[in-house]
């Protein structure tokens, strides 16, 4: 079989999405990727591999038949839910937010326990940032504040940020200084200049006395040695200059900021110490992004009904409270008596009492490979890959959008023809 | 086919003001002449109604990262607004900055029926586009941003005039073409590069890093491209000093400047401030009017100021930055790659405010103070100053001298001091908020189908109930037409057609010239071949021909 090279292809694993990959595909399978990260390859060779059966209560079933079962299950539910799209496309997440609208029920997406914090924080203080390029052509100061992208985002130094040659940074890391603030040491934390060791929890603490600093505003209780955050003031006073003297600062924030003690609070008070210092020079502050397009899912979500996670219909129209309509707490108080999850794995992400919930409802789930939900949910659909087998819409940390293309054939559906089947017969149920 | 029989119909463009009139649209969706046979046909009393062609925005923030940034950034602006699912149409929240379905039906709930999203970058215009798919009813258009552009700017330091030329029409046109946009935008030329720079403020001739070349050249090597490509709309323009006291000097410049050059003032209200003796505001109206009254080619849309909340969102960093500073309201800034940069802060008009009283008269100020409608459009530069849902009360404003002087009670007493509004008692015909709401931006626009009633024109047709209250007439249409179906009745929306795209294509294509490509490669955290907005998005594209 002759091998076809597909280039400038998107990585669909992480929110640095990733689009000058290579794939070589022969016999209709990715058999190898040039220019991506250990934990990309893994997604691009093996993401369309492994597909789930076409089952209802657990016997084999035609598509047909799965979405008629499942538009009755959703039908019939008087609280159902619409939930996940981590890793599928905008178009099947705006198709997604209209059937949650016809069926009154709940909508909610995986920001709501890892980056939501972070959009919470932006409902409060807004948001200074820029897109990943300007961080490569102009930052001469990079910051990550818990956060470990040679983990988590392994392309991220090269193709963005420490290492990146840009316009006004043309000799890369030599021309940029690096810091970390973590509450152990990283991978990323070893590449630093300045590395701050912080006590976990203790993270609003530091913003606000390095927003004192950067304000000017006195500080009678403290000296240069006393340990704000368990690290010497003198060594925040140090980062403070820094950070004034650069040229272009970008504050990189990860879920160790949004998931410790404090969780929007946190972010936004980095937020505002990043809004105080463009007094002086241009800082801004960027979540890291972990799912791919977990961000398109809080795009889609706020074009669509104002809001970005947390969402009831119940009332015919989109009404937003985090705590009541997100989506472990919903599972939780055992307010949801359907769901249909698309493009992720509640199984293993989400805690187990609201997992136990889900496998006592009827629970139809959408996956292009088998997961620990497919091994049990009521309605299992196989689905194509999105950026292998379907194409669409991601939309990058930085808000960037990029289109997926299709380079393989599957013999499943794509979600967003799924969620239209479904969709349909949902609306004829309710005529009848 | 369609019959509206029995309204006034009014139509500038036909030197129609109220005359009796059927008004007929063919089953292709365009009007025609009434047929001679008796053909079947639905018909639709419009009797004591106004019959216009559907309105034209010019300006406005719907779609795209900025302003989805905003509806996110606010929660608070959807609470109390809102609109439920129905049978036919999509659920929506949101005041000043609305969801993208309830966008569409509030446009077309007041007899608007295309509109113009006023600022993309080109790096995220794929956005704009996607959510543009979710805006029903309406036809739409985006305007590309080009003033703070590093490769333009590259080009215009350029020493050879005549490579130059060339080079820059061929980068406006991959511009346009790549990022399916309709019309060069141009903000704060220059001053959006000096923010990220950590510099000072933009004059016409200050320098701009790291080229230095001048906001006049931007300006004007952009206008002469513009021409060049003959370009349905001229350069877009969002000029220097947006919101500062003495501004109207660089606006009055800047006219000079581009004189005979194809342009469009936007939002001139925000321009158009004198200084008083103690450095404050004052209007600055008169002096603007006075020029543009004198040179019949400039058009300019006012960009009125409404009280009650707005966000406020431009590509103009910078003065969103100040905007924080001032009123220390939570704020979103966005530097975009190579392109541009972007700010969102939400704010509250207060006619007690005397900066706030003295901008609303300075908007009616220059609606009644240019003398020839056609030079004028009404926006409220949508959220900026207010929402377009503000329209009607405007409209009252300008036809009602009455009402303007009740409102002007409320203002803070001193205004009279720094304004002339209250000795103005010109009143607008239904002839002229015609002009001003439909026949003028389509015109400035290049958009010979709509604005206008006449035969081959788009069925996008409004009837407006004619009555005492001019704010309640346009408020609820009795029935709006896009493309000859009825899609509104009684301000309601009662369908989700999908609107059209409205699209260049300029001749010189889409290539970008080699060595940009090389520094496309280097600079851009993208590739070049996932730049361009793909066909997928613009599933009903209209092409409008350059000149
Ligand atoms: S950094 Fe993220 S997007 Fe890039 S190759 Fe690795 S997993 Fe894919
Ligand atoms: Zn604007």
């Amino acid at each position: 079989m002759p091998v076809t090279i597909h280039k400038d292809i998107v990585c669909t694993f992480c929110g640095a999405l990733c689009d000058d990959l290579e794939m070589h595909v022969e016999n209709n399978k990715v058999i190898d990727v040039k220019n991506v990260c250990g934990i990309g390859r893994n997604k691009a060779l093996h993401g369309d591999n492994d597909k789930p059966e076409c089952r209802v209560y657990g016997e084999r079933a035609t598509l047909e038949e799965a979405y008629d079962a499942s538009a009755r299950m959703l039908a019939q539910a008087r609280s159902p839910l619409v939930y996940g799209f981590s890793s599928t496309v905008a178009e099947a997440n705006r198709v997604g937010v209209e059937l949650a609208e016809i069926l009154r029920g709940g909508l909610d997406n995986c920001s709501s326990y890892c980056h939501g914090p972070g959009v919470l924080a932006r409902q409060h203080v807004g948001l200074p940032t820029c897109t990943l390029g300007e961080a490569k052509n102009r930052a001469d100061l990079v910051v990550f504040w818990g956060a470990n992208p040679m983990e988590s985002h392994m392309r991220h130094f090269s193709r963005y940020s420490v290492q990146a040659k840009g316009m006004y940074t043309p000799l890369g890391r030599k021309d940029r200084k690096m810091a970390v603030v973590d509450v152990r040491p990283t991978p990323s934390s070893k590449n630093a200049d300045l590395f701050f060791q912080v006590t976990p929890g203790s993270d609003y603490e530091i913003a606000t006395v390095l927003r004192a600093l950067v304000l000017e505003m006195p500080l009678p209780t403290l000296t240069d040695d006393s340990l704000v955050g368990g690290v010497p003031l003198a060594r925040w006073r140090e980062l403070v200059e820094l950070i004034k003297q650069c040229k272009y600062c970008v504050v990189f924030f990860g879920i160790g900021l949004t998931q410790s003690q404090g969780k929007d609070l946190n972010v936004e008070q980095l937020i505002r110490l990043v809004s105080d210092c463009n007094r002086y020079t241009r800082v801004y502050a960027m979540p890291m992004r972990g799912h791919a397009n977990v961000n398109g899912n809080n795009q889609v979500f706020v074009w669509q009904t104002g809001y970005p996670l947390a969402i009831s219909f119940n009332r015919g129209y989109p009404r937003f409270n985090p705590g009541e309509f997100s989506v472990i707490d919903m599972l939780n108080r055992g307010d949801v008596d359907a769901a249909i999850i698309v493009a992720t794995d509640p199984a293993a992400h989400l805690p187990y009492t609201a997992v136990d919930a889900l496998k006592k409802i009827p629970t139809i789930v959408l996956d292009p490979v088998n997961s620990l939900t497919t091994e049990w949910a009521n309605v299992v659909i196989p689905v194509a890959t999105s950026g292998l087998s379907a194409a669409g819409t991601y939309y990058r940390m930085d808000n960037v959008p990029i289109r997926l293309r299709k380079i393989i054939d599957c013999e499943w559906p794509t979600d967003l023809e799924v969620l239209q089947n479904i969709k349909e017969r949902v609306l004829n149920a309710k005529d009848h | 086919m369609l019959k509206i029989i029995n309204g006034g119909v009014y139509d500038p463009l036909q030197g129609l003001s109220g005359q009796a009139g059927t008004i007929c649209v063919g089953d292709d969706g365009k009007i025609c002449d009434p047929p001679s046979d008796a053909a079947p046909c639905d018909i639709v009393d419009a009797s004591g109604c106004a019959v216009m062609a559907g309105g034209v925005d010019i300006h406005s923030h719907i779609a795209g990262t900025k302003v989805n940034s905003a509806r996110s950034m606010c929660p608070e602006d959807h609470y109390d607004h809102f609109k439920p699912h129905t049978d036919t149409t999509r659920a929506g929240t949101g005041f000043t900055v609305p969801t993208s379905f309830y966008t569409g039906y509030e446009y077309a709930g007041q007899g608007y029926t295309t509109v113009f999203e006023a600022a993309v970058p080109p790096l995220e215009a794929r956005h704009a586009h996607e959510e543009l798919l979710d805006v029903p009813i309406i036809d739409t258009g985006t305007y590309t941003l080009m003033g703070n552009n590093y490769m333009i700017m590259q080009i215009l330091a350029e020493q050879d005039p005549v490579s130059r030329k060339e080079r820059l029409r061929d980068l406006v046109s991959w511009l346009l073409t790549t990022t399916k946009g309709y019309a060069v935008k141009v903000v704060n030329p220059g001053g959006v590069e000096s923010w990220k720079w950590a510099q000072g403020i933009q004059d016409l001739d200050t320098p701009v890093p790291p080229f230095g070349v001048t906001p006049r050249q931007i300006m004007t090597g952009l206008a002469e491209t513009i021409r060049g490509l003959g370009l349905p709309h001229g350069m877009h323009l969002h000029c220097n000093h947006l919101g500062e006291a003495g501004n109207y000097i660089t606006t009055l410049e800047t006219m000079r400047a581009l004189d005979g050059l194809p342009f469009h003032l936007t939002h001139l209200q925000f321009h158009a401030y004198g200084q008083s003796k103690k450095g404050t505001l004052k209007s600055a109206a008169s002096e603007l009017a006075d020029y543009i009254n004198g040179h019949p080619n400039v058009t300019f849309d006012v960009g009125q100021m409404v009280f009650g909340p707005a966000t406020t969102m431009t590509a103009d960093a910078p003065m969103q930055y100040r905007l924080h500073v001032v009123t220390g309201h939570k704020w979103i800034n966005n530097d975009v790659e190579m392109e541009s940069g972007a700010g969102v802060v939400p704010l509250q008009y207060k006619p007690k405010s005397l900066v706030n009283a003295i901008q609303w008269c300075v908007g009616l100020e220059l609606l009644l103070l240019v003398k020839n409608a056609w030079q004028i459009i009404l926006t409220t530069d949508h959220p900026n100053a207010g929402p377009f849902s503000a329209y009607p009360q405007i409209i009252r404003l300008l036809m009602d001298r009455d009402y303007r002087a009740s409102q002007m009670e409320a203002l803070n007493p001193r205004v009279g001091k720094y304004t002339v509004l209250a000795q103005l008692a010109r009143e607008y015909t239904l002839e002229e908020i015609a002009i001003i709401t439909r026949s003028a931006p389509a015109k400035t626009l290049g958009l010979p189908q709509r604005g206008n009633l006449r035969a081959g024109s788009c069925g996008d047709i409004a009837a407006y109930r004619i009555q005492e209250d001019k704010e309640r007439m346009f408020r609820e249409p009795a029935y709006v037409f896009k493309d000859g179906a009825l899609v509104v009745r009684d301000g309601k929306a009662i369908k989700s057609p999908q609107g059209r795209r409205l699209l260049v294509e300029p001749d010189c294509g889409a290539v970008l010239p080699d060595d940009l490509v090389d520094e496309f490669h280097r600079y851009y955290s993208i590739t070049l071949a996932n730049f361009p907005v793909q066909e997928e998005y613009i599933p009903r594209p209209e092409v409008i021909a350059c000149k």
